[in-house]
């Protein structure tokens, strides 16, 4: 399981995203959406610019909370246990191997790696 | 088990009471209509003439629309609370897959997680049937959680009956529930969309 350490909030007064009164309703799918493009557009601005993208957090931090992971990029191989150790694939915390699975349907691209392919739809 | 499990969030406590006070109404409703049923049956007094029954008619429109009211507004009331905003402390997303649910904890490290029901051929005595699983969810209690929810694969349905939470899960769309523990416990919910054959499982 997770150390303590990694249970604790970090420095500062982040906790999760706070209510956007943009989007009141239960469908939060454009709340996430709009966060990652925001990151995004704040990102590749500020970089034109010369500036940090330290402000460009808050938008990473909301749409990285809010958003599924398998939407945004293709889930990371490696995975830190406690101690320190890394493992491949996620983690093993049943007490016994997953039935197998039924073949999966053709992946859907995720958004990281159309915007690096160039294929993204949203305007960045 | 008789009825609604334990409520053990507040907006489950209220939904119960507005169970109960529906229900009563419901029963004291069926009860005269079944009585006046056997009152119908049993007498041998007839008429058969055009009767003129203006005041009955009367009182039995106004009074189903007073009942109708009297039901309506706490279940208004209800709704209203169920839609209040609330700055939730935690965020966690749950993917349905078939047929099994994926767990993301991913406000402070990423945590991700699935979590399969146990086959009954491996169930522990004590252990309920069809509602174990493997990787159990952990929530803080006390605390506003919000909960996105959506799917990989098909339509699926996040409930747990014990927080009065029941979420369609849709893949391409994110749904967003809010839960608040008031007790520790363990609380347990199944697939509440059919998803195929081990729906529910």
């Amino acid at each position: 399981m997770l150390d303590v350490d990694s249970q604790k909030p970090p420095k500062g007064k982040w906790s999760t995203p706070p209510f956007d009164p943009r989007f009141p309703n239960q469908n939060q799918t454009r709340n996430c959406y709009q966060n990652f493009l925001d990151y995004h557009r704040c990102v590749k601005r500020m970089s034109r610019r010369g500036k940090s993208a330290q402000p460009c957090e808050y938008y990473f931090r909301v749409f990285h909370s809010l958003c599924p992971r398998s939407w945004v990029s293709r889930p990371r191989g490696r995975r830190r246990l406690a101690g320190g150790a890394r493992v491949e694939g996620p983690v093993q915390l049943s007490r016994r191997p997953p039935p197998p699975r039924p073949p999966a349907p053709p992946q859907v691209q995720r958004w990281t790696e159309q915007i690096q392919e160039g294929t993204f739809a949203g305007k960045i | 088990q008789l009825g609604l499990q334990d409520a053990t969030s507040p907006i489950m406590e209220e939904l119960l009471h507005f169970h109960d006070h529906t229900l009563m109404i419901v029963f004291l409703i069926s009860s005269l209509v079944l009585y006046i049923i056997s009152l119908m049956l049993t007498t041998k007094l007839t008429h058969t003439s055009t009767m003129d029954a203006q005041e009955v008619e009367t009182v039995w429109t106004i009074l189903p629309a007073i009942i109708l009211i009297l039901i309506a507004l706490p279940s208004l009331r209800i709704l209203y609370m169920m839609d209040e905003i609330n700055n939730p402390s935690l965020t966690v997303k749950t993917m349905g897959h078939q047929w099994y649910w994926s767990y993301e904890y991913t406000d402070y490290e990423d945590l991700n997680f699935d979590s399969y029901m146990i086959p009954t051929q491996e169930l522990k005595p004590g252990e309920l049937r069809l509602l174990e699983v493997d990787n159990r969810v952990i929530l803080p209690m006390e605390m506003t959680v919000r909960m996105l929810i959506s799917s990989e694969d098909v339509l699926h349905s996040w409930a747990v009956p014990s927080l009065g939470l029941k979420t369609d899960a849709i893949p391409g769309r994110l749904n967003q529930t809010t839960l608040m523990a008031m007790r520790p416990g363990l609380y347990y919910g199944q697939c509440s969309e059919i998803c195929g054959s081990n729906h529910s499982f």
